[in-house]
């Protein structure tokens, strides 16, 4: 599944968007931005306040218990502050 | 007559004057046309701004508004309404959104208005750097703008 970054988040970890595949075990959106942090330093920087950061499958808003099978575009991003 | 519903994401400026000529054309059944428009401050509290940067995501952001649109849509009695927010860079004294409703009583106008820019800040996705004195730095979202558009979902 291909995974895009936004704002702070997409300068700590260093790009915009990337395919990805996380194992089966990894089912929620939790449990993706868990396993995303665990990669490496960078990842666990950027995701090191899981708390704050938003998430959205296929261009829609999700909560973190948010089932990702089937999606096709994940985005992580930080509170929204356009307007 | 059908509704209405402009919604555009751009990086050049736009004429509310012109816009609001484009949602009222050829209609005599307008009564109430407001205007919203969220213009570049020159500073953030303490902090002199020389400019913002906004970020956005494409498919997703023109999806949530359209959401939103058609939501105000479905809840008051609109012939029509415009959104359009840029990107990009902004300097202060710049335009950075606007909201147009158009109704036939200014009451729906009014309120359909404030639920969108509510909702808009919330929750479409777009987001703000600064240019300061002491270097960029990404704006942190307000407590009070999820409040704001909290406040639409009571009954």
């Amino acid at each position: 599944m291909k995974v895009k970054y936004f704002a702070w988040l997409r300068e700590r970890v260093g790009k915009a968007e990337e395919m990805i595949e996380p194992p089966a075990s990894v089912r929620t959106v939790d449990d993706l931005i868990a396993w995303l942090a665990q990669r490496d330093e960078t990842y666990a920087h950027a995701f090191e306040t899981p708390r704050v950061i938003r998430a959205a499958i296929d261009h829609a808003h999700v909560k973190p218990d948010a089932v990702i099978a089937g999606a096709r575009e994940i985005a992580f991003f930080p509170p929204m502050t356009g307007g | 007559m059908t509704a209405n519903v402009t919604i555009r994401i751009q990086e050049t400026d736009f004429d509310i004057a012109r816009e609001i000529s484009a949602l009222t054309k050829g209609r005599t059944d307008i009564g109430a046309v407001v205007s919203f428009s969220g213009i570049c401050r020159g500073d953030e509290g303490s902090e002199t701004i020389a400019a913002l940067t906004l970020e956005h995501y494409p498919g997703m952001a023109e999806a949530e508004i359209a959401r939103h649109a058609e939501t105000a849509m479905s809840r008051w009695p609109l012939t029509g309404l415009s959104v359009i927010h840029r990107i990009g860079r902004i300097t202060p004294g710049e335009n950075i959104v606007l909201v147009l409703t158009a109704s036939q009583h200014r009451h729906a106008a009014f309120q359909a208005a404030e639920f969108l820019m509510d909702y808009l800040k919330a929750n479409a996705p777009f987001w703000k750097r600064e240019e300061g004195a002491a270097g960029t730095n990404w704006i942190d979202a307000r407590a009070h703008d999820d409040a704001a558009a909290a406040r639409w979902t009571k009954s």
